[in-house]
């Protein structure tokens, strides 16, 4: 607990550059990550970050030092020059655009390795740390970065906020924004460089290779909480200061953890958990949701069996034995118990001798089903002409699923009609 | 009040060089309901696109009520090709909606309560208001097609140009629109409406273009809507000009002369 105390102070400047710092890159990256995903564009990041490396040798090469603005020109100016390199070779060739993507981002790439490594053999002293680009440093920010983070962040939120109606707008219907005569190309020109901005300075504290993660996965985790560009943006923003501030944290804790990595890491595993755990979405309320529609099913299943021995013998209250269940229909005998204790415990069926009846409300629901079982078969019959011999088993299915609109609707449709095709009795609740 | 709503001037244009419009001509008078008319790949969707300025034009000029486009952008809406965007898109369908009071208020300028009354009466009239808030990704396609039709009545514009408006959607919806669109040309908005489908084109529509690459005929619909034009337009393209623009684009050859020798 204390070692949190301790970080949370942010009493050693260091660990106020490295944790700030992580905070305001992940913060941009976010921003500008959702318009890449809204865009569908999530590659484009990963091409600029692998771009960027020559630039920074180059920014290198011109200055013979490590000045941030050089570098920073270089990265920008390559990683620019990679987008529109992607978006010339897929207007002017044949190429399509992930293959455009997969070449500018290797050739870029194996000309930043060239000049790197020609770097490293000439023999200037100031190029070590160089190769730090490939993979980040984070847990070196220092000052002078924190004041170019900061710049970047505070550039990238306003432009954000100026521009958000227009990168929407064509992130949605670009053929429409250009309708209203909107300056598209310009503004495009605009929102490329403000992600080369986020990625060239992201790359310099998670390096190349993660910056992709780094860019997307806010945008991802954010997109499974919220229907709106607003509520994503805001959600990725949080999700990205907060797995920032985690990696510095682990970092600090363990100082042989690596921060760039753990940012992504902890990222990572909120995108995840966001797969698993959205309400509207995700898998497991869609694995609950099934499991809810399987239980419906097998329990309308049974309480039909009771309603249809209840036909057959015209007494709709007299208990049932588990012998009579499964001569009408095929059950296992376990799965069976357990099925009629449940719907005792929901109050559709009672206890009766050594067997069970339906209670009031259990009628109501089994003679639901039949009805809805019996005019969707004369539904399919009549409006589909479909051979009645061949209806059943899709009425079977339909019978647990319709809303009472639906069934409503259906009623209507049909006319209240007295019996299905095969001359069974429709049963209408009687008020 | 102008008779001539829009005229399209020798009106060529070309992917990568391969002419899909060519030297199309006509005028296209105000107040009417207009059906553009022609078999796939005629070029009536980049028509449309060409008047709006979205594809560039290799030759000729379009002058929207006697000026040009840009002068009167307020003046005129369009309506994108449903198929044309993401319907998964986190937005609602007021949001869509209000997309075509951008036209008025620019890029930056805040929406103001006014907009979104125009633009909740444009879902009204196009019977989506219950749906105002709903996420665009939860519509049928014809609510889809009515979330996109709302947008351009919210822009208030008096020439309306639609990309298949009737493409994918229940017969209710087609209907809906129909009259719709025959109240607006009565209020002396024009309307232009890419259509497909040749039975219903004569029934809705006061004028027809009919397009294939060329343009084959245009005027009120007792005038050009004959067997003869009909077999020009949906008989097959010219086999020797469909040759012609393929060589176009095999030899890079430009559209017109001069812009080869300024290359």
């Amino acid at each position: 607990m204390n070692t949190l105390f301790e970080f949370l102070s942010l009493s050693d400047p260091n660990v106020r550059y490295v944790t700030l710092g992580a905070m305001l890159l992940m913060g941009s990256s976010s921003l500008m990550g959702t318009f890449t995903l809204l865009n569908k564009k999530s590659l484009i990041g990963d091409a600029i970050a692998h771009a960027v490396l020559p630039g920074v040798c180059l920014g290198f090469i011109f200055s013979g030092s490590k000045d941030p603005l050089w570098i920073l020109a270089g990265a920008f100016f390559t990683g620019a020059f990679s987008v529109y390199l992607i978006d010339f070779i897929v207007q002017h060739s044949r190429i399509k655009e992930d293959t455009a993507i997969a070449l500018v981002l290797s050739v870029f790439f194996g000309a930043g390795i060239v000049l790197l490594t020609f770097i490293q053999k000439s023999g200037n002293a100031a190029q070590s740390g160089l190769d730090q680009f490939l993979f980040g440093r984070a847990a070196a920010i220092n000052r002078n970065d924190l004041m170019v983070f900061g710049i970047t962040a505070v550039v990238i939120a306003s432009a954000t906020l100026l521009f958000k109606r227009i990168f929407i707008l064509m992130a949605f219907d670009r053929d429409y924004a250009r309708s209203l005569g909107f300056p598209v190309k310009f503004i495009q020109f605009i929102q490329t460089s403000l992600i080369v901005l986020a990625v060239v300075i992201g790359i310099q504290a998670v390096g190349v290779v993660l910056m992709a993660a780094v860019l997307i996965t806010p945008a991802a985790a954010a997109r499974y909480w919220s229907n709106s560009v607003k509520g994503i943006l805001l959600i990725a923003t949080m999700v990205g200061l907060f797995s920032g501030f985690a990696g510095a944290f682990v970092s600090y804790v363990a100082p042989a953890m690596p921060t760039g990595p753990w940012i992504v890491v902890v990222a990572s595993v909120m995108a995840f958990a966001s797969m698993i755990f959205s309400p509207q979405s995700g898998m497991l309320s869609r694995y609950l949701h099934q499991r809810r529609l399987r239980h419906t099913v097998a329990d309308e299943n049974l309480l039909k069996v009771f309603y249809q021995l209840a036909e057959t013998d015209k007494t709709f209250f007299d208990g049932r034995t588990l012998a009579q269940l499964t001569g009408r229909r095929k059950f296992q005998i376990v799965s069976l118990k357990r099925r009629l204790s449940r719907l005792q415990r929901q109050g559709y069926l009672e206890k009766s001798g050594d067997g069970w009846k339906l209670t009031d409300a259990g009628l109501i629901r089994a003679q639901r089903i039949v009805k809805i079982h019996r005019l969707w078969e004369l539904y399919l019959t009549t409006y589909m002409k479909i051979a009645p011999d061949h209806v059943h088993e899709d009425a079977d299915t339909i019978e647990h699923l319709l809303t009472p609109e639906l069934e409503q609707e259906l009623e209507r449709q049909l006319g209240y009609p007295d019996t299905d095709p095969h001359q069974a009795e429709i049963p209408y609740r009687k008020n | 009040m102008e008779t001539t709503a829009l005229e399209i001037h020798d009106l060529t244009v070309a992917f990568s060089r391969k002419p899909v419009l060519w030297n199309v001509d006509a005028k296209l008078p105000a107040g009417k309901l207009i059906g553009i008319i022609g078999p796939n790949g005629a070029g009536k969707s980049t028509l449309i696109k060409a008047i709006m300025g979205i594809v560039p034009l290799s030759s000729g000029y379009v002058k929207i009520f006697g000026q040009e486009l840009n002068a009167v952008r307020r003046r005129v809406s369009y309506v994108p090709q449903r198929e044309s965007v993401d319907w998964d898109f986190p937005v609602s369908v007021m949001d869509v909606t209000l997309m075509g009071r951008y036209a008025h208020v620019g890029m930056f300028k805040k929406l103001r309560k006014a907009d979104y009354d125009i633009a909740y009466d444009a879902l009204r009239k196009m019977g989506m208001e219950a749906f105002a808030n709903r996420q665009i990704a939860q519509l049928s396609g014809g609510q889809q097609q009515r979330t996109f039709l709302a947008r351009a009545l919210a822009q208030q514009a008096d020439l309306y140009l639609m990309d298949e408006p009737f493409a994918g959607v229940d017969a209710a919806t087609e209907k809906a629109v129909i009259t719709l669109l025959r109240e607006m040309t009565e209020q002396g908005k024009t309307v232009i409406v890419v259509h497909h489908n040749l039975q219903s084109a004569a029934q809705y529509f006061d004028c027809l273009l009919l397009l294939n690459t060329r343009l084959i005929a245009c005027g009120p619909v007792a005038d050009v809507f004959t067997p003869e034009n009909l077999q020009d337009t949906y008989g097959g393209k010219l086999t020797l000009l469909t040759d012609v623009a393929n060589l176009m684009r095999k030899e890079n050859y430009p559209v017109r002369e001069a812009q080869l020798q300024k290359e």
